[in-house]
């Protein structure tokens, strides 16, 4: 079969499971009015100040309804078994037709073309365009196989579908069963569009539809105000990236006249200098990574992370461990030619000699790595003092992304995307663990609550403990290779300052994760009884997930052995070498090659610091709660401790500023506006033609009654000055007419 | 010679000094009597032109006027009698009942 | 036409008369002014051949009209104006006036005379249209379908005929308008000169 007829089927097939489980539930909900309520999640322990109890406890095996009401509510979910079928169905349906994908375009093109299977023209602009002097800018629905998406491809349909399988056992008895699966498909459809994408736009459809359904997922218990809130929250955020993203698409169009990525990295290799010209491509760059702030919660867009810790934990580890957050990667890997030539012709325009400053505003990629390692460093602090276990794996989950943003802002596009591909199996390997452990605990979230629990539950522990020495960057784990991959490529090119806060974070990381699994699993339990008494080992549609990913988490990392021990390129850089289309000479950059000691140096550095790391976890948090050592050194920083444990407080900054400052203030002031300026015109207006009728008036009364008043007035003054000529007395009159006589005579006699 | 213009300036004369004491005097009867004046005038015009044109139509009006005169003089000093009842003089300047 | 002197006396008897008149306080004297004037212009009226008007002026102006003053005067109680000022407020002006006047008129009078050569030649040429002594009459007949008028020369014996016939022939209407004229001036004076009634029961 050719790859491209295969392609179409990739995100259908999930499409075809949201559609069935959507209708079915649906059908079944229909008339049954309130019953499908979503009962409460399994405990709410966001922050440490919060410790919320969960329910209390249910019995048994498989019983995952963690509502208030007990275990007695043991309501039928309806078609729960088309259910579990159809929803992992689809998604491994996804999974093999993925493999056969891949099989058919790595025989049509041993992995060094891209493959482009087009739908149909979805937006056919600019043939008969006679605006924006009408160029064709013709949008296909069309989706792509190359090497890039096909790893992608490979490791979302796979962990998907375990996933998928684990909420079989996870979500077992929960009401909204049904509407899980659906949204869970539903998701798949809109991550595998994303991936499969030809052009920007058809990637912005599966973005949109990833955060649409990161929503409806974090909101799925929506009845509890909080978690409807968390929900909106991941989407208002989000939505502030895409805007980013969308103007990095307006701006491709505007460059280049074009998205699809085949014909956008053709003329962007074509001709470099004239895109890079004036800074155009590193303000595209720059739109498009602030999508992908968004989408893989980096700063300053990544609040909404541990928020999003609110929906049922396979939630968690799909999306927010796995496959979402890793889009914003996905795309800055995709668009890499566009951060080298930004960065080579930020380099050369500064003649060698770039400062800081000059870095940050010329050149994209140097804005990818300061984020990224400043995001790791500033979530590993955050994720020291939390208390909920999903918490803590939620900062570790930004903190990795930003290890992974690191690596691309560095311009190791496949140092980044390893670490992607092994972060995602350990991640979402942890993320089902701590499902698996709040369900043997019957919804409790608080690690101080925990402990102990090695013996009682040892496929969780086991499984947990080799993801957990993974991300430790512990050889020959995965982690260890794919993050030692990246301190090296950012040590290489030069960001030293960034490299020491890379190691520092490693050592964060170790430190923090150990101490998760020291609280966790060790010690002595600090719970209630009644949780004791309930503690049971997760069925199995739940450990053999587990047991999947920790393999995977063990082993993948064989798969990126660094170069100079292995004396080649690695099998992924092998991999995703035709990625990186060829510039011509005068931007090609000089790969940066470290000599081999500094190299072993550095590897033996990070393994040092993890170590450290490990140990001081292990060792401070033993014995019994509350831990002595860092109790004294919580209460001894005092304010500090305080600030990292409240997340810097960002969260209310951002609450002061934007919620309460811009909005609130804002539409107040926008109202202001309206009342005061824009309702000028009618009450100006009206003012007007008061004035003018008050004008009219006047001129009325002094124009036009004066006048007529003014012509008796006159003649008033004028006969009050004659009246006196009548007298009265006939001998005034006889003068007068003896004066006329008199006058008249003169006139007779002049004229005659 | 005494020709008729001497009668003629005569009698200009005579009603001259009758227009002026009309013009002049406040006392009503003697602007009455300056009227009798300015009528003598006249006839004495009207018998000198007669004398000289030899027409006798002169004569015959200069009786008229006599007549007319007396009829004048009668009414007037009646009005000047009741206006003395009225006002109580015989002051021009009292009677000034059209005073506007 | 008579020896000068008798025109120039009476003609200054006239004149002061008249001065009189206009000049006294008193309207007694002024009256009494009047009267001579009266005298002096009817002897005037002699001079000029007119007896029979001199006789009517001084029958009824001296005989009548001065009287008719008199009378008034007695009647009206001078007494009560004597504090007031006898002349009128707007004396000067008048005096003015009557100046000017008596130049414009005399002097175009006099130029107009000069101008057409006008004197007594007419009169002093032919005695015998001297009006007192025969009169023209103007006899209207109808000759020929046309009004024509043919002066006609009669004898009278002196001037008193001459009017009587003018009186009653030529002029009878207006006599008799005249007369009746004179009646309703005496029913007039007599209204006039009522006083109100006071009612006597």
């Amino acid at each position: 079969m050719k790859a491209a007829a295969i392609l179409f089927w990739i995100p259908v097939f999930p499409l075809i499971g949201f559609l069935v489980n959507g209708l079915l539930y649906l059908a079944a909900h229909s008339k049954l009015g309130g019953k499908d309520a979503p009962k409460g999640p399994h405990g709410h322990g966001d922050d440490n100040a919060h410790a919320h109890e969960g329910a209390s406890g249910g019995a048994g095996g498989g019983h995952d309804s963690h509502d208030d009401h007990g275990h007695g509510d043991h309501e039928e979910i309806p078609f729960a078994g088309v259910h579990s079928v159809i929803g992992p169905a689809a998604c491994a349906l996804s999974f093999l037709a993925s493999l056969l994908a891949i099989a058919a375009w790595w025989g049509e093109t041993h992995g060094h073309e891209s493959i482009v299977a087009t739908l149909w023209t979805w937006m056919p602009i600019g043939e008969n365009a006679t605006w924006f002097g009408a160029k064709a800018i013709a949008v296909d629905a069309a989706f792509r196989i190359d090497a890039l998406s096909a790893l992608m491809l490979f490791f979302v349909t796979l962990i998907g579908t375990l996933i998928h399988v684990y909420s079989v056992g996870y979500m077992g008895h929960d009401p909204g069963y049904g509407r899980y699966f659906s949204y869970l498909n539903l998701f798949m459809f809109a991550m595998l569009t994303l991936v499969l994408g030809a052009n920007l736009p058809v990637l912005f459809v599966g973005w949109e539809g990833v955060g649409l359904c990161s929503y409806l997922l974090i909101g799925f218990y929506w009845t509890k105000t909080w978690v409807a809130d968390a929900g909106k929250k991941a989407f208002v955020v989000n939505r502030i990236g895409d805007f980013g993203f969308v103007l990095g698409i307006f701006g491709c169009f505007a460059l280049f006249g074009t998205t699809d990525f085949d014909r956008m990295f053709a003329l962007a290799a074509a001709d470099p200098g004239r895109y890079a010209a004036g800074g155009l491509l590193t303000a595209v760059c720059l739109a498009l990574f602030i999508g992908a702030c968004g989408k893989s919660a980096q700063i300053p867009l990544y609040v909404w992370l541990p928020d999003a810790m609110a929906g049922p934990t396979p939630v968690s580890a799909l999306i927010h461990a796995a496959t979402m957050v890793t889009a914003g990667v996905y795309m800055v890997a995709r668009c890499n030619i566009f951060f080298r030539i930004s960065h080579v012709w930020a380099v050369e325009s500064a003649n060698g000699h770039p400062t800081t400053g000059w870095l940050l505003t010329h050149d994209a990629s140097f804005v990818v790595a300061v984020i990224g390692g400043a995001t790791a460093f500033f979530a590993a602090t955050m994720g020291l003092t939390q208390n909920d276990i999903k918490k803590v794996l939620a900062y570790s989950t930004v903190s990795q992304l930003g290890y992974m943003f690191l690596g691309c802002g560095a311009l190791a596009f496949s140092a980044g995307m390893f670490h992607v591909f092994t972060h995602s199996w350990f991640k979402a390997c942890l993320f089902l663990g701590a499902g698996s452990v709040i369900h043997a605990l019957s919804g409790e979230q608080d690690m101080t609550k925990m402990g102990g629990l090695r013996k009682l539950i040892p496929h969780t522990f086991l499984t947990m403990f080799v993801a957990t020495i993974a991300i430790a960057g512990v050889p020959p784990f995965a982690g260890f290779f794919s993050k030692d991959a990246i301190l090296g490529e950012t040590y290489a090119a030069g960001y030293k300052v960034l490299w020491g806060f890379a190691i520092l974070t490693a050592g964060l990381t170790a430190f923090y994760m150990f101490r998760l699994m020291r609280m966790t699993f060790f010690g002595t339990f600090r719970g209630t009884p009644e949780q004791l008494k309930h503690v049971h080992e997760s069925p199995a549609s739940m450990t053999v997930p587990l047991y999947v990913l920790a393999a995977g988490a063990a082993f993948t990392g064989f798969l990126g052995i660094p170069k100079f021990i292995l004396g080649s390129e690695n099998a992924v850089e092998k991999f995703l070498e035709p990625i990186f289309a060829k510039l011509p000479a005068a931007f090609v950059l000089e790969p940066h090659e470290l000599p081999h000691s500094t190299e072993w140096m550095l590897l033996g550095t990070s393994v040092l610091v993890a170590v450290f790391g490990i140990a001081l976890g292990w060792s401070l948090y033993s014995g019994a709660f509350p831990f002595a050592i860092p109790s004294r050194i919580a209460a001894s920083l005092g304010g500090l401790y305080r600030l990292v444990r409240d997340k810097y407080r960002v969260d209310e900054l951002y609450e002061a500023v934007f919620v309460n400052g811009l909005i609130k203030k804002g539409g107040r002031f926008l109202w202001e506006i309206d009342a005061r300026v824009v309702d000028l015109i009618p009450n100006g207006a009206a003012g007007l033609a008061l004035g003018l009728s008050n004008v009219s008036s006047w001129f009325d009364r002094t124009f036009v009654d004066g006048a007529v008043n003014g012509v008796g007035n006159v003649f008033q003054a004028a006969f009050r000055g004659m009246h006196r000529v009548q007298t009265g007395r006939a001998q005034n009159y006889a003068l007068t007419m003896a004066v006329g006589i008199f006058g008249f005579v003169c006139l007779y006699l002049l004229l005659k | 010679m005494i020709g008729v213009t001497h009668y003629v300036a005569l009698s200009f004369l005579l009603f001259t000094i009758g227009v002026t004491g009309v013009l002049v005097r406040r006392n009503l009867l003697t602007v009455l009597m300056s009227i009798e004046l300015i009528l003598n005038a006249a006839n004495l015009n009207l018998i000198a032109f007669s004398r000289q044109l030899g027409d006798l139509n002169g004569q015959l009006f200069a009786v008229f006027v006599i007549t007319l005169a007396a009829g004048e003089a009668a009414i007037g000093l009646a009005i000047i009698i009741s206006m003395y009842r009225l006002k109580g003089s015989v002051n021009l300047d009292d009677v000034a009942e059209l005073k506007g | 036409m008579t020896a000068p002197f008798f025109f120039w006396f009476f003609a200054a008897v006239v004149v002061f008369g008249a001065v009189g008149v206009v000049a006294m306080r008193q309207p007694v004297h002024s009256a009494l002014f009047l009267l001579l004037s009266f005298f002096g212009v009817a002897a005037l009226f002699i001079t000029l051949n007119a007896e029979f008007l001199a006789a009517v002026q001084v029958l009824v102006y001296a005989g009548g009209i001065m009287v008719l003053f008199l009378f008034t005067i007695m009647l009206v109680n001078i007494r009560r104006t004597a504090g007031q000022p006898f002349v009128h407020t707007q004396a000067g002006a008048g005096l003015l006036a009557g100046i000017l006047l008596l130049a414009i008129v005399g002097g175009t009078v006099v130029a107009s005379s000069r101008v057409r050569g006008l004197s007594d030649a007419g009169a002093a040429a032919d005695p015998a249209r001297l009006a007192s002594t025969s009169i023209t009459r103007n006899v209207t007949e109808v000759v020929n379908g046309k009004k024509v008028s043919t002066p006609v020369t009669e004898e009278v014996a002196g001037n008193s005929q001459a009017i009587a016939w003018g009186l009653y022939r030529d002029y009878l209407l207006p006599f008799e308008i005249a007369s009746v004229f004179l009646l309703v001036a005496m029913i007039g004076a007599v209204v006039l000169g009522k006083r109100t009634m006071e009612r006597v029961d």
